[in-house]
């Protein structure tokens, strides 16, 4: 009797561990291709040449080359972060508030879904298109307005240029998953506010906001991330004369500039380290988000 | 509300500005290649190019092993973690969520490391390597949207039933999925193929550094060397995104309808 108990346990835990097999192709298809290459680099980060420990790589990134380079992308990304949030949810209100044409709202939708994927190289002629020297908007607003741009100081290669070509898909994005929300504010709260007499202010200010802020915040560290991480972009826009991490990065891992690999591990760990509290701030926010939007 | 509803149209007009300049001006920079007035000239010569034969058919190709490769991974994991380890659910979902965490930069830069010439897999070293290694990274940067297409699929059927009626019947586990599982969430797998294939095909990153002769690297060198044929890549590629888009769109719309109907 106590044998035939003690097989049975044994047959359920063999089940079990058969039922992780399930699984196994699957994991070892992650460890392989994900896991595992993101750990090297994480090791490398903090090893020398000889595999000793060492703190060294991680106080090399404090170099002003490098200091600057971070400061420049996490510039960036905060910038179009905030910018594709703010008019992203102009537009977002505009489709799920404005009373606007069922097809209207459709297109809008739909034209998110490809602007957010219309991302790298592409998207980087298309701009290179309009605003570059020769470009479609340059000559017309050189030949129709008077308005020389590039006299007045502007250039698509810049910082600025990176911004506006940036949010062409920072802010589909943000559209996208700020629609929903939008669309979970329930009717009856703006007209409890209102029989309250709240003005419109007042209902944005005292009832959507708090209840849209763990989205907003959230949306805004995933599009961070989104533009930390962009690399085809920056590249195929400017070459390699606008010094941003990723660029850096990609020169590094060809071996065109630095000469110590151990530094290019340092620099993809911040990466990681960067992109992984901007993510886990927007799942966190997320999860709180949801209580309301049921 | 009145106000309102003036006050939306203004934004969708600006976004509108904003979103189509760029695609009018991709347009019409791509037709100015003869002096006499526009014409298609630059699609003519980027289209009879055999470099851009070469690797955008190498690019199809790509993109649509990685579907496959996908599929593989994706369909039997999804299926297996609901029907015999709904425990293992959350980490199952956290590993595919992380190549949305870990720039592709560095997943590429970590393969580099791993498996160069001088490692125990030196897949880096052979044509058929690289080629395989690119295979999985794009299958990585896939999982994600791959995953969450066919989890949503099987949500809506019931898993368990199929399978013991498959069972009963005497089918093996292959031919369960084959047969019953797969054509049930071909709608979820489609529509995740067509944006894996949106992502695959212009990629430039994991192409570029691991030296696969694909689309993506050849857009980027046409960018530096050429002046109007890159403007026709650019449409090209748009016009691809947004059938992609369309068909995702698509395939939802008739799940949608054959479901009403049964």
């Amino acid at each position: 009797m106590t044998m035939n108990i003690a097989n049975m346990g044994s047959t359920i835990r063999t089940r079990h561990a058969l039922n992780w097999l399930g699984v196994a192709p699957f994991l070892l298809f992650a460890l392989l291709f994900l896991i595992l290459p993101t750990m090297n680099i994480v090791i490398g980060a903090f090893g020398n040449a000889d595999g000793d420990l060492t703190f060294g790589n991680i106080v090399a990134l404090f170099t002003p080359t490098i200091r600057q380079a971070f400061r420049i992308s996490i510039e960036l990304s905060m910038l179009t972060a905030v910018l594709g949030c703010v008019f992203g949810f102009m537009i977002a209100a505009a489709i799920a508030l404005g009373n606007l044409p069922g097809w209207l709202r459709n297109t809008v939708t739909t034209f998110s879904g490809v602007a957010s994927n219309f991302a790298g190289v592409p998207l980087s002629f298309a701009f290179i298109a309009t605003l570059g020297r020769l470009g479609f908007v340059t000559l017309i607003l050189r030949d129709w307005f008077g308005v020389n741009l590039y006299a007045c100081g502007f250039n698509l290669i810049s910082f600025l240029g990176l911004s506006i070509t940036y949010l062409y898909f920072q802010i589909p994005l943000m559209v996208l998953i700020i629609t929903p929300a939008l669309e979970g504010l329930r009717r009856e709260w703006w007209e409890a506010a209102e029989i309250l007499g709240a003005s419109g202010l007042q209902y944005w200010r005292m009832i959507a906001l708090p209840v849209l802020w763990p989205s907003l915040l959230g949306t805004l560290a995933l599009l961070f991330a989104n533009a930390f991480g962009a690399v085809a972009t920056a590249i195929a826009l400017t070459g390699s004369s606008l010094s941003i991490v990723p660029i850096m990065l990609f020169a590094q891992i060809r071996g065109d500039v630095l000469n110590d690999p151990h530094l290019g591990y340092a620099i993809a760990f911040a990466m990681i380290a960067l992109t992984a509290v901007a993510n886990a701030i927007y799942i966190l926010l997320r999860m709180r988000a949801e209580r309301w939007l049921k | 509300m009145n106000g309102n509803r003036a006050w939306s149209w203004i934004v969708i007009l600006l976004g509108s500005l904003y979103f189509l300049l760029p695609l009018a001006g991709m347009f019409e920079f791509s037709m100015r290649m003869k002096r006499d007035g526009y014409s298609f000239e630059a699609y003519r010569v980027v289209l009879a190019d055999p470099q851009f034969q070469h690797t955008f058919g190498y690019s199809i190709v790509l993109a649509l092993l990685t579907i496959v490769l996908g599929a593989l991974i994706v369909v039997p994991t999804a299926y297996w973690v609901r029907l015999r380890l709904p425990s293992a659910r959350p980490v199952i979902e956290f590993i595919t969520l992380l190549p949305l965490v870990i720039p592709p930069i560095v997943i590429v830069f970590g393969y580099i490391r791993i498996y160069n010439t001088s490692s125990i897999l030196p897949l880096t070293g052979s044509w058929w390597g690289t080629n395989i290694l690119t295979l999985f990274g794009y299958a990585t940067l896939a999982l994600p949207y791959m995953y969450r297409a066919v989890d949503t699929g099987l949500r809506t059927i019931d898993v368990a039933t199929l399978t013991e009626a498959a069972q009963s019947l005497g089918a093996s586990w292959t031919r369960i999925l084959a047969t019953v599982i797969l054509p049930n969430v071909l709608i979820s797998v489609l529509s995740g193929a067509f944006l894996t294939f949106a992502i695959v095909i212009g990629e430039y990153v994991f192409a570029a550094l691991l030296n696969i002769n694909s689309f993506g690297p050849f857009m980027v060198w046409m960018g530096g060397n050429r002046a109007y044929e890159p403007s026709a890549l650019a449409v090209i590629a748009f016009i691809i995104t947004w059938a992609c888009m369309g068909l995702i769109q698509l395939v939802t719309r008739f799940s949608k309808f054959s479901a009403a109907r049964r």
